[in-house]
């Protein structure tokens, strides 16, 4: 099943009496375990898509199903509870609650979970471990790096054992070797924690690691490009894109290209 | 992690901005605390005067406090010691009661015959034993120096009289009353000189008919008949009393001296019998008890019962004057500690949009984000509440220590200076509570303003 499906989605802001259409007639299935990329230019869509795909604004048109529910038909608390189950998001300016310690970051979504306490430090102690911040445990973001201030946005992203991460720019606000770094450990942790990534990017190299490419431009999806899962160096059909699976078969390290919608 | 802890952290994030919001409490409740000990104590002053001079109860004839000024003799109690035997022995009010005792209240004309002068007077006639008791009451620990009761070892002719009434009878010089203006005769009318003999008879008329140095008055009243009667009284002291036109009228003799006066050859009487309390929160309970008597025991004869700030309407006037400024000036304060608490949330959550929108993202929902924000309100509350507390009670402590002396309604001499809020436990928790709560309320807004934030203009926000 996959973590998410839009069918025929619009989004429309109102600006000055003005209607500006930011998505028309979107239609996007998003696999599961997957690492999955929207790209396109500035002003395309990609953040606002990326907001609907994380149950944090509402379309004007469509549907929008994540994790096999209907988020439209939730309460405004229901959905609260949703995103804090399914979703993680990293920001592009990583957006950790400067008050607290690194660790207490990384608990936070936990706390919202109502994760029992003894559950809750093992959890925060394995992931800080995993995105080699354990010795930062005990320090506030700003005594961090812009790099490791990432990683504890990934951390914390993953601590509640989300189905589906979201990430916009990520690594638009670091340096090109970070920001490489960056990718490869969200790209391990994606494999090791079995969850899907969504990302928002231009970074060439956030597109070299794609599963799905999503090319958005005024706000219609240009391109799907699907490549099998680069894991173990097999070679994959891409399943599940956009108008019911009409992928076809990729070679490793080349992204298919299918019809956009 | 709670709630609370975020908070704290979070006003600890802008220390300056936190302190100085903080600062605005500490004043706002030193102000309150200070200015309402203060009022404290002048209701305490007042109260403690009045409970010593008529006591906290006086039983009363029946319609004595509406028309017996007019006609004491006619509204006496007649039965007054029965009366006095019956509550002072009464299993219920004998824990209540420090004093029962009789008096008399009567109006007259005091006159010094020796400088011709007279005026107006109202007498006070008392047990001086039981008075002695009375003027030992201190419920609440004011710094009070009374001089010893005046009548205290006199005769039955003894009197004791207000500065004013010394004054005017002339009679400053044997009394030795200072800060007596003197004193000039308007001149007798130019003319032609009276005959000698007339002069001769005249200087007779003034010489003084009392011993040199002593002071005496005529004081004259209507006896229950209603004809004149005169007692001759010997003033051992003149009193500045509280107020001027009680100064100027005042007399005041031993009980007995009074009901002569009154009732002559006739069974003796009392206006009222005067009760004073332990303390005057037992005021309802000694009420009630008294009415069952006098409904009871003591149904024989038209009684009613008074409390002393009915006999002293001044008492509720001042005490309402000090709450009506009291109250306004809480609740400037609390407008001024509501727009303070407000526009300090307002700003820290201008400032804490993003951090809004990531929470939001992460699930926390919109009760969560009110329970935050008002969290910091609370703490800024109680915090700014505690310490303003504390302030207030040293800012009294360097008052109350400070030697500054003041002369309050209804007091003769100077008293300290001092401003009550230890041990005004009410008046500290209900400062303390009224602040945290008004700082509760000023977070109300702006938080209701970051839980209703959209998460996507939220997190846009720079």
């Amino acid at each position: 099943m996959n973590v998410v499906n839009l069918n025929q989605v619009g989004k429309t802001y109102h600006l000055d009496a003005v209607d500006v259409p930011a998505l028309i007639g979107i239609d996007l299935e998003i696999r599961p375990n997957c690492f999955t990329v929207i790209s396109g230019p500035s002003g395309s869509g990609k953040t606002t898509l990326l907001n609907l795909i994380g149950c944090i604004d509402q379309p004007n048109c469509g549907e929008v199903i994540v994790a096999g529910e209907e988020v439209q038909k939730l309460s405004d608390d229901a959905l609260s509870d949703f995103r804090a189950r399914h979703i993680g998001f990293i920001f592009q300016n990583f957006n950790l609650l400067p008050v607290l310690t690194v660790e207490e970051n990384v608990e936070y979504p936990l706390l919202l979970s109502r994760m029992p306490a003894a559950e809750r430090k093992r959890r925060v102690e394995a992931l800080l471990d995993a995105v080699g911040l354990a010795d930062k445990a005990r320090n506030i973001p700003g005594q961090l790096s812009g790099g490791q201030r990432q990683r504890v946005a990934i951390a914390r992203a993953l601590a509640p054992s989300p189905k589906l991460v979201l990430a916009d720019e990520p690594t638009a606000n670091l340096d090109s070797h970070t920001g490489a770094a960056i990718i490869s450990l969200m790209r391990e942790m994606q494999r090791e924690h079995h969850v899907s990534f969504v990302f928002s990017s231009h970074d060439p190299k956030v597109l070299a690691e794609a599963d799905d490419a999503v090319m958005i431009r005024d706000g219609r999806i240009e391109q799907i490009e699907r490549r099998e899962a680069r894991a173990g160096g097999r070679h994959e059909q891409g399943a599940g894109a956009a108008e019911g699976g009409r992928g076809a078969p990729a070679q490793a390290g080349d992204l298919t290209p299918e019809a956009a919608p | 992690m709670r709630t609370l802890s975020l908070a704290l952290r979070n006003l600890l994030r802008n220390r300056r901005r936190s302190l100085t919001t903080l600062f605005a409490m500490v004043i706002g409740a030193v102000t309150i605390l200070i200015f309402g000990g203060y009022s404290r104590d002048i209701t305490y002053g007042l109260q403690t005067g009045f409970v010593l001079r008529g006591g906290h109860l006086q039983i009363q004839r029946k319609d004595y406090f509406l028309y017996g000024s007019g006609n004491p003799a006619a509204y006496g109690v007649a039965d007054y010691q029965r009366v006095a035997d019956v509550v002072a022995r009464d299993p219920v009010l004998a824990p209540m009661l420090t004093v029962v005792t009789p008096t008399i209240s009567l109006g007259g004309i005091a006159g010094n015959f020796a400088a011709g002068v007279s005026r107006t007077v109202i007498g006070s006639g008392v047990v001086v034993a039981d008075r002695i008791k009375m003027r030992q009451w201190n419920d609440y620990g004011l710094p009070m120096n009374l001089p010893a009761f005046a009548l205290t070892g006199t005769a039955d002719d003894a009197a004791v009289i207000g500065n004013g009434v010394a004054r005017v009878l002339e009679l400053c010089e044997p009394l030795a009353v200072s800060n007596c203006p003197p004193h000039t005769k308007p001149g007798v009318a130019a003319g032609a000189s009276a005959p000698a003999d007339v002069t001769a008879l005249a200087a007779l008329e003034s010489r003084p008919a009392t011993a040199a140095g002593e002071a005496r008055i005529e004081l004259l009243a209507a006896n229950v008949h209603g004809a004149p009667n005169v007692a001759s009284l010997r003033v051992v002291k003149a009193e500045r009393q509280g107020f001027k036109e009680f100064d100027d009228m005042f007399v005041g003799m031993h009980l007995t001296q009074a009901q002569r006066l009154l009732y002559g050859s006739e069974k003796p009487q009392a206006t009222a019998v005067v009760l004073q309390l332990v303390h005057t929160s037992q005021i309802a309970a000694a009420k009630a008890r008294l009415a069952e008597l006098l409904a009871t025991t003591l149904k024989g004869e038209p009684l009613e019962v008074q409390d002393f700030e009915a006999l002293n309407p001044f008492y509720g006037q001042a005490v309402g004057m000090f709450a009506a400024i009291f109250g306004f000036m809480a609740v400037l304060i609390g407008a001024i500690v509501l727009f303070t608490v407000g526009n300090t949330m307002s700003m820290a959550v201008m400032e804490r949009t993003a951090e809004i929108g990531t929470l939001r993202a992460m699930g926390l929902r919109r009760s969560g984000i009110r329970r935050l924000f008002m969290g910091e309100g609370l703490l800024l509350g109680v915090i700014g509440a505690a310490a303003g507390v504390a302030a207030a009670l040293c800012v009294a402590w360097l008052i109350n220590h400070a030697g500054l002396t003041w002369l309050p309604p209804g007091q003769v001499d100077p008293v300290p200076l001092t401003v009550r809020v230890w041990g005004e436990t009410r008046l500290i928790l209900g400062t303390a509570a009224g602040l945290a709560l008004v700082a509760v309320v000023s977070a109300w807004w702006p938080s209701r303003r970051a839980a209703r934030m959209l998460i996507v203009d939220a997190l846009r926000h720079v």
